[in-house]
């Protein structure tokens, strides 16, 4: 069985709607993050606390509302997760604006004696996590550092293995793909958790895999066909591997969407970062890199400067 | 290549057994043998491949050691000897204080030296304190800052001792297996795993309270508040002392007693302490002074019949007391205890006094049954993810899709056997880490098969399409897995606890993957094509 039986699309014919189709995404992503949800934080980076309860029956996301604030809780928000089986819900409250260490413990303390008083019925404590606010902004520092040292490292490796405009072309494709993922965080107002940003870190290098395949082939290519242009070229090098790309990034998805209709709530963030990503991550190679790296070209040659091939051979032009 | 392929096969069986081993066996057979007696399977299991708290259910905690308390304590010390060495040299109506004990603990003053007396307390100064401060002359006599050097060695040794007592009291707690150790990202942070504890509000108090015990000198109150103890005494409290209240089921709380500050009697001369009963068959604490302490004690107490001492306790004043005659080696806590709140203080007292307070600044609590349902929705999704998988390979590339799928189980059994020798711990990410490495570990199969699949159309015999397929695949991989790696390893140094497991998980399946997708599926290849060269299905 086969699928794609020597396949021949002018990939870079299409470069303008691609163009389109991202910039639509980047910028719908961009607006919700500047004046819609803004980036939502986990707990692990906004700091303060959330209170995960398992309750017997279905519960009234007022009534618990109701007990909170009659403990003095206010701000608090509550939200159902998991399966509707599971009766279970979040409830969430900002660190205290006076951010001593007691006052956290107290409300965890505070919600669930709110519980008890508002006469629920053995509420159940499944997850905690309270997150001091100086700890919530070492994390969110961390994690920002993270993700900008994964893509210099991977930019040293394949300027190393390539050329500089490879390495740039890539991490330009990648961070496409970190500013859509977060913006479809922000569209959908799903919380983005440490866990969420070991996704993202992962997608980042899946993306990267995506791209140096194609990368490869068309360097292979170079060397054996001298006399197309390079569009055709890289046309041609897309079109080769389109049945790898198609092929993996539909196994990696289909591992992926398991998990996200498995794998639980815990996991819900990290999922959805993953089968967005790997989405995305799969078009960028062929919509952003690509293309990049010929109008590079293209540049050069237009500005009269030596037609520096990206194989590193300069051309006998 | 014919003659080596029993050699290879051989290979390939010898580490699927090694890391089978090291799931079920692990590093140490004997513990896992008995573990199975025990619980079975997965308790043999699990006894090599630690479930990480999300899974096992747990309390997480990060402390801040706050270290200027630990640096307060030696200038303290330096005070009253500077004091004795003055004393001793002839100088009268010098003053030794710290000019700002909260904010700048590492500084002392002395003040009021008389010119004719001004070498001889420098000499005294620098003999005994010259290693550790740095002396400078001031208008009216010296100022000693702490060295940078000393001040760090001050602070880490801070760290350490709290982490060791942390240790011994949460194992007299009966904790199986806590995890306790530096929190890695500077800023004097220890990080304390408690599996199986689900509520812990006790453990946290055990943990947190610095059961510093001292004796000091009362000069003055009960005051009923911080100002109307300032204003006694003239308007402000001198460096020397210090303004402490009550505290600790006493009746009297609420109120504030002036003390001074360097305590007579203090934590490391306690040598032992014991839950007992006092005078009315109620529960109190019995602590016992070494040698030194005794005998300091027996000197204050001496000195100053008649005067009131104050038994403190984590800064809380619990107990006044007159002093009556000279007592020597020891003393009694009383008030306010129940039975098991006298046993655990007495705990605290025997495993030393914390040398600085701590503060929370993360807590994480996992309850068991979420951690159950982690477990299971994990397994589940990796099992579901891996059948299709294995589905999808069998049918599209049909002979050649068990090849494929062989190598894929034997990834996973390198991978799992990793993880069992190495002791890692398995996070729900890290499941998720491995489900990743399905997906990605497939891939490399596919690169192959594809180019094969390539070389076959354009014309190649099966033996040289298998060659060149492999032989092109491979710098590709090694690309990809390299790049995937660098995430992996950053996302390890930046990462605790679950989003670690996802990068150990993940760095190891790839390795295992290297090997599978380009050993072993290419000893099967020439397995196949030994058999029959002219044809291979794919």
């Amino acid at each position: 069985m086969e699928l794609f039986r020597n396949p021949n699309v002018d990939w870079l014919g299409k470069k303008w709607y691609f163009l389109a189709f991202s910039l639509i995404f980047s910028i719908a992503g961009v607006l919700s993050m500047l004046f819609w949800h803004h980036i939502p934080l986990s707990v692990d980076f906004r700091g303060g606390t959330d209170v995960t309860v398992r309750f017997q029956q279905q519960p009234n996301p007022d009534q618990i509302r109701h007990a909170m604030d009659a403990a003095g809780l206010h701000n608090a928000r509550i939200q159902a997760i998991g399966r509707a089986s599971e009766n279970e819900v979040l409830i969430s409250l900002d660190r205290q604006s006076s951010g001593s260490e007691n006052q956290l413990e107290n409300g965890k303390g505070k919600i669930i004696e709110a519980l008890n008083n508002a006469g629920f019925s053995n509420p159940e404590v499944v997850d905690v996590a309270v997150v001091g606010a100086v700890v919530g902004k070492q994390l969110q520092h961390q994690a920002f550092w993270a993700t900008i040292y994964s893509l210099g490292g991977m930019l040293i490796y394949l300027w190393f293995r390539f050329e500089l405009i490879y390495g740039v072309a890539a991490v330009v494709a990648v961070f496409h793909d970190t500013l859509i993922t977060v913006g479809a965080f922000s569209l959908t107002n799903k919380e983005i958790s440490l866990t969420v940003i070991a996704a993202i870190l992962t997608l980042i290098g899946y993306s990267m895999n995506d791209t140096i395949v194609i990368f490869d082939r068309i360097r292979e290519n170079l060397k054996m066909r001298r006399r197309e242009s390079l569009g055709d070229l890289v046309n041609t090098s897309i079109n080769q591997t389109l049945s790898r790309t198609v092929l993996t990034s539909g196994l990696t998805f289909l591992t992926v969407l398991s998990l996200y209709l498995f794998g639980g709530e815990v996991l819900h963030g990290f999922s959805f970062a993953l089968v967005i990503g790997i989405l995305i991550g799969t078009y960028s190679s062929i919509a952003v890199a690509a293309p990049m790296l010929v109008a590079y070209q293209e540049y050069r040659q237009k500005s009269g400067k030596a037609t520096t091939l990206p194989a590193g051979k300069k051309a006998r032009a | 290549m014919k003659q080596n392929l029993t050699g290879k096969t051989l290979l390939i069986i010898g580490v699927l057994l090694v890391f089978l081993f090291g799931i079920f066996l692990g590093t140490d057979p004997a513990k896992s043998l008995a573990a199975r007696k025990q619980g079975g399977i997965g308790a043999m299991i699990t006894q090599n491949i630690h479930l990480g708290l999300d899974l096992r259910g747990g309390t997480h905690l990060i402390l801040q050691v706050m270290v200027k308390d630990a640096v307060n304590a030696n200038t303290d010390q330096a005070v009253e000897r500077l004091k004795d060495d003055l004393a001793k040299a002839g100088v009268t109506n010098a003053t030794v204080a710290k000019p700002d004990p909260v904010n700048a603990p590492e500084r002392i003053a002395i003040s009021n030296v008389p010119v004719d007396k001004q070498s001889a307390v420098r000499s005294a100064v620098e003999d005994d304190f010259a290693k550790e401060y740095d002396v400078a002359s001031t208008d009216t006599g010296y100022s000693m800052t702490m060295k940078p050097s000393t001040e760090r060695d001050l602070e880490h040794a801070a760290v350490t001792q709290a982490i060791e007592t942390i240790r011994s009291r949460v194992d007299a707690l009966g904790v199986s297996e806590p995890v306790i150790q530096e929190h890695g990202l500077g800023d004097n942070q220890i990080l304390v795993q408690l599996p199986g504890v689900d509520d812990p509000g006790r453990v946290k108090e055990i943990i947190q309270s610095t059961a510093m015990l001292a004796i000091h000198q009362v000069l003055g109150g009960p005051y009923g508040s911080e100002q109307e103890a300032a204003q006694a005494n003239g308007g402000s409290i001198p460096p020397d002392e210090i303004v402490l209240p009550t505290g600790g089921a006493q009746a009297e709380a609420g109120q504030f007693f002036v003390l001074k500050r360097a305590p007579a009697v203090a934590g490391n001369d306690i040598r032992d302490a014991q839950p007992g009963r006092d005078e009315n068959q109620r529960p109190d604490v019995n602590f016992y002074l070494t040698n030194q302490g005794g005998k300091r004690f027996y000197d204050f107490t001496s000195a100053h019949i008649g005067d009131k001492l104050a038994v403190v306790l984590d800064n809380k004043v619990r107990e006044v007391a007159t002093i009556n005659g000279a007592i020597r080696d020891q003393g009694q806590i009383a008030g306010g205890f129940s039975e098991q709140s006298a046993k655990d203080l007495g705990m605290m007292l025997r495993s030393g006094a914390l040398p600085a307070s701590i503060q929370y600044r993360e807590e994480r609590t996992v309850g068991p049954s979420l951690g159950r349902d982690s477990i299971r929705s994990g397994v589940t999704a990796a099992v579901v993810g891996m059948v299709a998988v294995m589905a999808f390979m069998l049918i599209y590339y049909r002979a050649s899709g068990i090849n494929a799928d062989l190598a894929l189980v034997l990834n996973l059994v390198v991978l799992l056997g990793f993880l069992g020798f190495s002791g890692a711990t398995l996070t729900l990410p890290g499941i998720a880490g491995v489900i990743l490495t399905i997906g990605m570990g497939v891939d490399s199969n596919v690169l192959i098969f594809e180019r094969i699949r390539e070389e076959l159309r354009n014309g190649k015999a099966p033996g040289a399409a298998v060659d060149q397929g492999f032989a092109h695949a491979f710098l590709t991989i090694i690309d990809t897995h390299v790049t995937t790696i660098v995430a992996a390893f950053i996302l390890f140094l930046f990462g605790t606890g679950p989003v670690r497991g996802f990068a150990v998980t993940l760095t190891f399946g790839l390795f295992a993957n290297l090997f599978t997708a380009v050993f072993v599926s290419r000893v099967i290849f020439d397995a196949e094509l030994s058999r029959r060269p002219k044809s291979i299905s794919i």
